[in-house]
């Protein structure tokens, strides 16, 4: 034990916090914690989530799209099928891994690590640990669909200088799946209630007009797809890798943006219920 | 007595009817170091997380540093340091990150973080674990983190809940040495133990409590005078003799307690009543005089049967 030496009063130098019981304005500080955390020891595994979409469209979108030929696409001119699922494997990849970071890994900080906990004895609130953990998933989202628009480029898929918005919009993707995601894994307690996100993102996956058009459904199917978030993303990429923004797309947008608010404003105040009982 | 730093007016906290706090009045003043004591359950871990804003009460009123902390929670907690019950580090972080990513959490710049995170490993004995993961830690290590970590900050009141728990009695030592520096540079303590010798050691004034009630308030040494007696004679007559003894032990001492094992006399003079023992024919196996202590106030005042 020696004496201290001397180093200024760290209450001189606390950043002050926003006044109220939610957000003390500084989400980045959790976002900073888990991108050290994260990327410390699984970038491994964080850069394996980009080889997954690539495989698809090599072996579904070239290989396969040999034998399908063309289809059309979004402004009804014919577009290569590898260059009309592109867009749409990206939606799916975006959505894929802001699902796991914000599932499997908010659920074993949750439940086991009292991760949040720690955060919560600090100047920290709920809303700061809610926006850093999502933002952490944004990360991924966007890197993922930085190189996968590039790989798209190199393969000739691109069309448009519209698609360069592919990477925003697929940001906004992962936004809106990982709010979603963190607030209902805040309600799962076991690790088999969490086996339902793979049960349920597997079809969302297949069926979300991923492979092929909607119009193969009876209407209150296509209905029922068009309800559920992935169908959204896949519309709002493959509107932007064709050059061919309208209405529709906007709308795809503001459908992430309201999933993106109500995701946000429920984890905050689940943490709340859950921390701060 | 300077301007109270805590001041809690009948707080309540009930889960689902359970009252688990039930109206607790308290001040603590600043520099002040303030303990509650109590068995398992009274509440006072309860209590400790509504004075730590991670608890929002169902009733009283609170005021930390002037402020409410179900409102202000962020601005309240920015001055406390918290050594919860149960070791919450960040597991997926080497030790000295946990220093450092844990003071980013109150927004402090990492110019200022550095120095402290070497100074309070060296404080926790860990310098040379700087770079291992907390995973690797054994427990009292896990601890004496937990604690460094509480300090990251320097705050103005510092909420230990058991903070020894686990620690060996060099770690104790050295902990107690170091809460009492910070006591003097005016730093505010709040604890709660199950050691007495701790609260003996650390409190200036402690609360003893119960079923969610304060059974008692005062210094240690007032606790005693009120609560018990100087001194407390053990005397042993071997199993299943003791109370058969104590029936002719009558008009000894102030009071009496007969356990399986042993007798105790509570008396202002032990030898005297001792002396007075041996001229009544009573011949003890073992007997023992010793310094009533805040032991004896405490199982006077919750009782001796176990809870959990």
């Amino acid at each position: 034990m020696s004496p201290d030496r001397p180093l200024p009063d760290g209450q001189g130098l606390l950043r002050v916090p926003r006044p109220g019981a939610l957000y003390s304005g500084n989400a980045r500080a959790v976002f900073a914690r888990s991108m050290r955390a994260q990327w410390r020891t699984n970038w491994a595994v964080m850069l394996s989530g980009f080889v997954e979409p690539v495989g698809y469209l090599l072996a579904l979108g070239v290989g396969l799209g040999s034998v399908v030929g063309e289809v059309a696409g979004p402004d009804g001119a014919p577009v290569a099928y590898a260059a009309w699922i592109a867009p749409a494997l990206l939606a799916v990849s975006a959505m894929n891994g802001a699902v796991y970071d914000s599932t499997w890994n908010v659920f074993f900080k949750l439940r086991y690590a009292r991760l949040y906990e720690g955060m919560l004895n600090t100047s920290l609130g709920p809303l700061d640990v809610a926006l850093g953990e999502i933002g952490v998933a944004l990360v991924r989202g966007g890197v993922y669909a930085t190189g996968f628009t590039g790989v798209m480029a190199a393969m000739g898929l691109v069309r448009s200088w519209w698609a360069l918005l592919m990477v925003p919009g697929a940001v906004l993707v992962a936004f809106g799946f990982a709010a979603f995601g963190m607030a209902v894994t805040s309600w799962m307690r076991t690790i088999q209630q969490m086996d339902w996100v793979t049960f349920l993102s597997l079809p969302l996956f297949l069926f979300s007009g991923t492979f092929y058009p909607l119009d193969v459904y009876p209407e209150p199917v296509r209905w029922a797809v068009q309800a559920l978030p992935l169908w959204h993303g896949v519309e709002l990429l493959r509107d932007l890798a064709a050059g061919t923004p309208g209405a529709a797309t906007a709308g795809h947008a503001a459908y992430y943006a309201v999933l993106v608010a109500v995701g946000v404003a429920v984890t905050t105040a689940r943490l709340r219920a859950l921390f701060l009982r | 007595m300077s301007e109270p730093v805590i001041r809690a007016t009948d707080l309540v906290k009930s889960y689902g009817g359970v009252r688990a706090v039930d109206g607790l009045s308290f001040e603590v003043s600043r520099g002040e170091s303030f303990g509650l004591l109590g068995p398992n359950g009274a509440g006072k871990s309860t209590t400790m997380r509504m004075l730590g804003g991670v608890s929002r009460r169902s009733g009283g009123r609170l005021e930390i540093l002037g402020l409410d902390p179900d409102e202000q929670g962020p601005r309240v907690r920015a001055h406390l340091g918290v050594v919860p019950q149960q070791d919450n580090l960040d597991e997926e972080l080497p030790v000295r990150e946990n220093l450092v990513v844990y003071g980013r959490y109150f927004g402090l710049p990492h110019s200022y973080l550095r120095p402290k995170a070497d100074q309070l490993l060296e404080f926790a004995q860990l310098t040379e674990k700087a770079s291992a993961l907390v995973s690797e830690l054994s427990g009292g290590m896990k601890r004496r983190l937990t604690i460094a970590r509480s300090l990251v900050s320097d705050p103005r009141i510092l909420l230990l809940d058991e903070p020894t728990t686990g620690l060996d009695p060099q770690a104790r030592h050295a902990l107690w040495d170091r809460l009492f520096r910070l006591k003097e540079q005016g730093v505010t303590l709040v604890l709660t133990t199950h050691y007495m010798d701790e609260a003996e050691q650390l409190c200036d004034r402690l609360v003893v409590v119960d079923h969610g009630r304060i059974m008692a308030e005062g210094s240690p040494a007032e606790l005693i005078r009120r609560w018990s007696t100087r001194e407390v004679l053990e005397l042993r007559f071997g199993s299943g003799r003791n109370a058969a003894a104590a029936e002719r032990l009558g008009g000894i001492g102030s009071r009496l307690e007969v356990l399986p094992d042993r007798v105790l006399v509570y008396s202002d003079d032990g030898e005297r009543d001792l002396e007075e023992i041996s001229r009544r024919g009573l011949r003890p196996v073992t007997s023992l005089v010793r310094r009533s202590s805040l032991e004896d106030v405490f199982l006077r005042l919750t009782g001796r049967s176990l809870v959990d």
